[in-house]
């Protein structure tokens, strides 16, 4: 279980996270929505360490991970895949190299085994038939779903997706949307979503949380989520300007 | 006053803290470089892109320094009647002097400032973050393998440089200006002792650590966007410049 515990961080004078309380089930998929620069990446960068609060806790099976040495937060990031907004593939290599990376480096695993594992998760993310050209030849859409073959190569325990479907075309966005859900159905990871492709995103949540103006606001079922009275989730959900939610 | 001495001391302190982070960023890839595993595959790649990337700028600006070391060299050695001592006077300069630090400014102006590059866009794209979330740690992978490579591509890179632009005088002085080849080589191998070349590849191994620390700080620590690639770039590439003509200083006075 992932727990965050009054959470605030800011970057000079700009105030992005004020006080986030959340929890994350085992093994269900939560999505966070909010608006673009209300600091969605910043919380999910907090969970696996790569940023460091200015006040509060994080804790990863109730090991508080940001009073954590180096070796231990090694350790604890090795629980975690990440997805990241852009994909984030090394773009020295290509894109086999770049989902065989963690195995090389962190498993002691043959390359004849690796010969056979990676080719299979290609295939499931659809790229097959991709693995030797470079991030620069691929799609917005083929990079994010490399990242996502990177993301679970390990089998991790956790998963964090940053805006996996965000600028895909509606018929990508659902691919990716079933590929989040098939491969959470075989691995049973925690899923974190950070997502703005409402409500199609909601099909594959368990919960959803609302962050606005720097907390959570809401961590319910999608359905009461949808339903909700609080006047933020309604801004939100229907787009409006007026409103509780400060636009900047 | 008050707000102004304040300020001062705002401003002392952030410089002091940054001169800090630069040494520790130093500190952690001399650290990393040493542990377990080695990454050889690496060292040898960027070997070869730090060596040949800078080569055929090396080569250009050795042969031509050499050509004006030919020309200067002659001009103020004729008025004492000392042309013979020609090669001598070329080789001296370039081994202790203009060889280390010329050629220090071409990798500079054409590696380095790839590297602040490339590491800036790997920081803006959260490469450096995909790392650590791989639980890889980002200097070892990406910054100690360049500065050993550094350490290794320089001297040779300013041995290269230094023959040519011996190369270069003996074609101005004994080819155009009509020194004899007899005398400009024999000058040079009464005159340099074993201590100028030794000099020289110092020099040449610690310009060849400053570049990749300097560039690779200031590419690992870019602000993540696109105007913070191109400031990391002229920052690390101005920085390096100084640190070297700085460091130059030094090395000359205690090696002398
Ligand atoms: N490393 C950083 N340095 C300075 N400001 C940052 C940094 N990362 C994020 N921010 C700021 O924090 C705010 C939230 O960013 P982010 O979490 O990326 O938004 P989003 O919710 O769209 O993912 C933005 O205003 C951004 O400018
Ligand atoms: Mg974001």
């Amino acid at each position: 279980m992932i727990r965050v515990a009054n959470l605030h961080k800011s970057f000079h004078a700009q105030k992005v996270l004020n006080g986030v309380n959340i929890e994350f089930a085992t093994g269900k998929i939560t999505t966070i929505v909010g608006t673009s620069g209300c600091g969605k990446t910043v919380l999910l960068k907090h969970l696996n360490a790569l940023l460091l609060p200015d006040k509060g806790e994080v804790f990863v099976d109730s090991v508080d991970i940001t009073t954590l040495g180096q070796r231990d937060l090694y350790q604890i990031r090795g629980k975690f895949g990440v997805l990241f907004q852009g994909a984030a593939l090394l773009d020295s290599m290509t894109v086999f190299d770049n989902v065989a990376f963690p195995l090389r480096e962190k498993t002691k695993m043959s390359e004849s085994a690796i010969n056979k594992k990676v080719p299979e998760r290609l295939e499931q993310v659809g790229l097959g038939e991709m693995g030797h050209k470079f991030p620069a030849e691929l799609s917005g859409g083929m990079k994010k779903r490399a990242g996502l073959a990177r993301a679970l190569i390990m089998d991790p325990e956790i998963v964090l997706f940053d805006e996996p479907t965000t600028g895909l075309d509606p018929v990508l966005a659902t691919s990716i949307h079933q590929l989040i859900a098939r491969t959470h159905a075989d691995f049973g990871f925690t899923g974190i979503v950070v997502s703005h492709t409402i409500p199609q995103v909601f099909d594959i949540s368990d919960y959803v949380a609302m962050l606005a103006n720097g907390v959570v606001e809401e961590v319910t079922p999608p359905e009461i989520f949808r339903a909700s009275q609080n006047p933020i989730v309604q801004q939100f959900i229907q787009g409006k300007t007026e409103g509780p939610i400060q636009v900047l | 006053m008050v707000s102004l001495l304040s300020r001062i001391g705002r401003v002392a302190l952030d410089q002091i803290a940054g001169m800090g982070r630069l040494f520790l960023f130093l500190v952690a890839a001399v650290f990393q470089a040493f542990r377990p595993p080695a990454k050889i595959h690496l060292i040898i790649y960027h070997i070869k892109t730090i060596g040949v990337d800078s080569l055929s700028v090396v080569v250009l600006s050795g042969f031509f320094t050499g050509m004006v070391m030919g020309f200067q060299g002659y001009y103020s050695l004729r008025k004492f009647n000392a042309e013979s001592w020609l090669g001598s006077a070329t080789a001296l300069g370039l081994l202790r002097e203009l060889g280390p630090v010329l050629s220090a400014f071409m990798v500079t102006g054409r590696t380095g400032s790839a590297m602040a590059a490339e590491l800036g866009t790997m920081r803006a794209t959260e490469q450096i973050d995909a790392l650590y979330s791989m639980a890889i740690n980002p200097i070892k992978y990406l910054v100690s393998p360049r500065i050993i490579a550094s350490l290794i591509a320089m001297p040779l890179l300013t041995a290269i440089f230094n023959v040519i632009g011996i190369f270069g005088s003996y074609v101005v002085g004994v080819g155009i200006l009509g020194v004899s080849s007899g005398s400009f080589f024999s000058g040079m191998e009464n005159s340099v002792v074993f201590h100028d070349v030794y000099s020289g590849v110092v020099k040449s191994v610690c310009f060849g650590l400053i570049i990749t620390w300097i560039c690779c700080y200031k590419g690992f620590n870019a602000p993540p966007m696109a105007t913070g690639v191109s400031q990391a770039t002229t920052e690390s590439v101005v920085l390096s410049f100084v640190l070297i003509l700085v460091w130059d200083y030094f090395l000359t006075s205690i090696m002398l």
